[in-house]
């Protein structure tokens, strides 16, 4: 178990530096800096001393680097819009998404569980068929358009949640309901599949034959091996949740950090879009890192090894 | 049990099984026959229409559809804000929507097949540098990565197809490398590289038709899945640019106005929708009909 | 209390598929007494496993089960509820499997597992159970039980998995217990261990023991009476010496052919093997199943069913109308 978390830790690092020399050099190749900085009534001369003052004229990857070392001592650099701390910026920022993302989750898993337990329990059953139904719908409901609805029957039509902002727990719930269904669908299907799988295994035929209550055996035996890929994709599914966030933030005007990304790209405040880019990047990073550590845990034959 | 011995086991019935399956697989049905009359209504756009599409008239706004007591025949879907007919953008959007579809999903295919397909066939590093690949990928955030790349070389179709071309590969490389994996081991290839046929003669004749029917699954998936981001893009202002019908820009215009017409953005959102949704039954129905046993 | 453990009459198990009715198990009766082994043979696919899974009630969800009665002790388990027949199962009539390897769950250690089934049946507390789980464990020959106990599946080989499997049927000291070929995945060696030790184990808690295998020699070592099944059907039955010295039904002799004698059967001189194939067992069926692969067959064969005929004087019968005399002259 040591052995695999150094492992996996190692290409946790890795991975981490990839993505942030990519969302930099994305960024970087994509716009120049100097003339965002400089605004657009800016001469040439201006530009070139901003270019020289903030050293954007220096090869990439010593940019890079500084950049890099930077972003390790948490300096983001500063925001060129609201001229303070990116980091501070967004970690301000955080919270209000961070809340959003585990209700969702929650309600995803809350969700789609149950339903895909119960699908599979009687294959093919009314049950069965109601959750394949949802599921399909689901999956095919764009969350913007899914999100104006909502707002347009609940909000206005029948009144009972308020549109946007975020001062009270209502105003988390239709945000909620629009990030998390999205994710349902999925882990909804792959509990079924994997509960379908457990219930035809042999050890399950052997926890009947010992005469065990059949929610013993269902919730004990076949439920213990058929979450293990669910913990997975559960983690996905929330590190995807962030970055379904600018959508439904936006929307909702809800102020965190997928609202700041959107008013961020429209104002062209690059520092920010990069460190937004890196902090969601990283977050999805040691989000999969728990949850592969979680699997191995849950799962004996990799734990004991 | 006792079944599999007496079961008829007989190569030709493959295709009447199929057959079978295609008939008894209602979603699928239902699924291509919306695809197809998509398909059609895009192709035909400019002689179905009834008025064109970006032809203001300011005196016309926001003409509610003909099942409202104040619309008309004249325009079946009503105009929106600037007059134009709804029903005739609704109609070009859907060129746009399946441009997009196609073309982000072909080029993400192409990259992902041939990344997918190389790290399965020969393994080790070059599946290390995959899998990498495959894991940076995942964790850069799709529609952040998008709007900032969107917003900083500016919105049009051909930047919003590459672009979602460029980060919709994973699936593809993913499931492709699983598939190769499995066929390498089989015997025909093992048989084929004995007799010495080449790497790339072994890939074309002897992987790539046996892996085609997920790759036709996977590809409606991200057809879907790119047709959902553009819409999200450009309803964001991110995206395709008016003044072209896109009908995630159609709802982003007819947001303002929801809660009075809230049939402006009902009617492009429930387009988006019907489509998506028949493409996703079309993948099902090609995985579940492909599928070598019949599965519950 | 009488010595008939279980006594089954009228068993059929038919599977509904997309072509017609699969009639995989056709009217069996079966009784296993006290201290006594019961060997089912016959080859894959006759319907053996099916006829075990049924005496548990444990069939697939679309098997249709159909019996005439079922004793248990001499008492009718047959209109038992689910609820009732799950206190009977892993209590009064255990179950072994063939697949050590995959029986066990493994998110659980082997002594979460067999406390679970005490608990279940008994009520006795967590550390009891574990004290006695540990004896039982000893009881089957693994050493270091207190160990074991605490680890997974995955972490001990077939054979001993096979022995925790034996240990855990055992806890609740059944009456009977059905064992599903527990030997096939095993190698050599350990089939020969584990098999001596089911034959003892049950010598000592005097249960009836139904063993369900394809492999004569091991009915030849283990078993009192013996019922070759072929087809769905039971084609012959009686005691072990009777089957193996006096085989009356053609496909009982063609599987004695099939064993190597030691001494007899010269190197290179091949096997005997009973050619042809097992008949489709869907839909319905008229005569004797046999007939397209037996030596013998007569017209009479297949213009009506068979049925079991007692050999005169004995407690063997068998399903064939041919005349013994005629039989005897052609093996």
């Amino acid at each position: 178990m040591i052995y695999y978390t150094i492992k996996r830790l190692g290409l946790a690092l890795l991975v981490a530096l990839t993505v942030s020399f990519i969302s930099f050099g994305l960024l970087y190749l994509s716009s120049d800096p100097a003339i965002a900085m400089a605004g657009e009534t800016a001469s040439d001369a201006d530009i070139e001393a901003i270019r020289k003052l903030y050293g954007f004229d220096r090869p990439i990857l010593v940019q890079y680097f500084d950049w890099l070392q930077r972003a390790m001592g948490g300096d983001l650099g500063k925001s060129y819009y609201f001229r303070t701390d990116v980091s501070s910026l967004i970690g301000e920022r955080l919270p209000t998404t961070m809340t959003l993302g585990v209700c969702a989750i929650t309600f995803a898993i809350v969700l789609s569980v149950p339903l895909g337990v119960a699908a599979a329990i009687r294959p093919n059953s009314l049950v069965d068929r109601v959750a394949l139904f949802l599921s399909v719908m689901g999956q095919a409901l764009p969350s913007f358009w899914f999100a104006l609805m909502l707002i347009v029957f609940l909000s206005v039509n029948l009144r009972l949640l308020p549109t946007s902002g975020s001062d009270t727990w209502l105003h988390f719930v239709m945000p909620t309901v629009v990030l998390g269904y999205y994710a349902a669908p999925a882990i909804m299907r792959l509990t079924r599949t994997g509960m379908l799988e457990v219930l035809s295994t042999d050890y399950i035929r052997t926890a009947r034959a010992k005469g065990l209550r059949p929610w013993v055996v269902l919730f004990k035996h076949a439920l213990r091996n058929a979450i293990i890929p669910v913990v997975s994709l559960a983690a996905v599914q929330f590190g995807f949740m962030l970055g379904g966030s600018i959508v439904v933030e936006t929307i909702f005007a809800l102020h965190g950090a997928g609202f700041l990304a959107w008013e961020s790209i429209t104002r062209n405040d690059l520092p920010t879009v990069q460190g937004l880019i890196l902090v969601f990047s990283l977050f999805y990073i040691v989000l999969t890192f728990f949850a592969d550590l979680l699997n191995a845990w849950l799962d004996p034959r990799i734990r004991i090894n | 049990m006792a079944s599999s011995d007496s079961q008829p086991n007989d190569a030709t019935s493959v295709y009447g099984l199929m057959k079978k399956r295609v008939r008894g697989h209602q979603g699928m049905i239902i699924g291509s026959l919306i695809v197809l009359s998509v398909l059609l209504i895009a192709l035909l756009a400019p002689l179905i229409a009834p008025h064109d599409p970006y032809q203001q008239d300011l005196l016309k706004r926001l003409i509610p559809p003909v099942w409202d007591s104040r619309g008309s025949w004249e325009h079946i879907l009503g105009t929106d804000h600037l007059g134009r007919d709804y029903l005739s953008r609704l109609i070009y959007g859907a060129r746009i929507s399946l441009l997009i579809g196609i073309g982000a999903a072909l080029i993400s295919g192409i990259i992902g097949t041939i990344m997918g397909v190389m790290a399965g066939y020969f393994g080790g590093r070059v599946d290390m540098i995959v899998t990498f690949m495959i894991t940076v990928r995942l964790s850069m955030p799709v529609v952040l990565v998008a709007l900032a790349v969107v917003a900083i070389v500016g919105g049009s179709l051909q930047v919003v197809i590459t672009v979602l071309g460029l980060l919709l590969w994973d699936r593809f490389a993913v499931v492709m490398r699983s598939s190769t994996l499995q066929i390498r081991s089989m015997d025909y290839v093992a048989a084929a590289r004995a007799v010495g046929c080449s790497t790339s003669r072994v890939l074309v004749t002897e992987v790539m038709p046996n892996v085609v029917n997920n790759l036709i699954v996977i590809a409606t998936i991200e057809i879907a899945h790119a047709i959902i981001l553009e819409a999200a893009l450009s309803f964001l202002g991110l995206g395709v640019q008016p003044p072209l019908p896109s009908w995630g820009l159609m709802v982003s215009e007819g947001k303002d106005m929801m809660l009075f017409e809230a049939w402006l953005i009902t009617i492009p959102g429930v387009a988006l929708f019907l489509l998506v949704l028949a493409i996703n039954l079309m993948g099902d129905g090609v995985r579940d009909i492909t599928a070598p046993e019949n599965r519950n | 209390m009488g010595n008939r453990v279980l006594s089954v009459r009228n068993l059929s198990v038919d599977i509904p598929l997309a072509d017609g009715v699969l009639h995989a198990v056709d009217d069996v009766n079966l009784h296993v007494d006290r201290g006594e082994t019961l060997c089912i043979v016959g080859e894959s696919g006759c319907g053996k496993s099916l006829t075990s899974l049924a005496l548990m009630d444990l069939l697939p969800k679309k098997a249709i089960r159909t019996i005439g009665r079922l004793d248990l002790n001499e008492a009718s388990i047959l209109d038992y509820s689910e609820r009732q027949m799950s206190d009977v199962r892993g209590n009064r009539m255990g179950m072994i499997f063939q697949e050590p390897m995959t029986s066990l769950n493994p998110a659980f250690t082997i002594g979460n597992q067999m406390v679970e089934t005490l608990r279940r049946h008994r009520d006795i507390s967590k550390s009891d159970a574990r004290d006695l789980a540990k004896q039982m464990l000893e009881k089957v020959g693994i050493t270091a039980a207190e160990q074991r106990l605490t680890q997974y599946p995955h972490q001990l080989s077939g054979g001993l998995r096979q022995r925790v499997m034996i240990a855990m049927t055992l806890l609740c000291e059944p009456e009977l217990i059905i064992a599903d070929e527990p030997t096939t995945a095993l190698d050599v060696t350990i089939q020969a261990q584990i098999l001596l030790l089911l034959r003892e184990l049950q010598h000592e808690y005097d249960m009836g023991l139904i063993l369900i295998t394809h492999d004569l020699g091991v009915v030849a070592r283990i078993a009192t009476r013996v019922a070759v099944m072929y087809a769905g059907q039971i084609v012959e039955q009686g005691t072990v010496e009777q089957i193996f010295e006096n085989p009356m039904h053609p496909y009982t002799r063609g599987l004695m052919r099939c064993i190597p004698v030691p001494g007899k059967t010269r190197p290179g001189e091949p096997l005997g093997s009973i050619p042809g194939m097992v008949p489709s067992l869907i839909g319905s069926f008229t005569g004797c199943r046999f007939a397209d692969r037996c030596d013998l067959v007569k017209e009479a064969c297949r213009k009506s069913d068979v049925a079991l005929r007692d050999v005169a004087g004995k407690t063997q019968a068998y399903r064939c109308v041919i005349d013994p005399q005629a039989m005897t002259k052609v093996a």
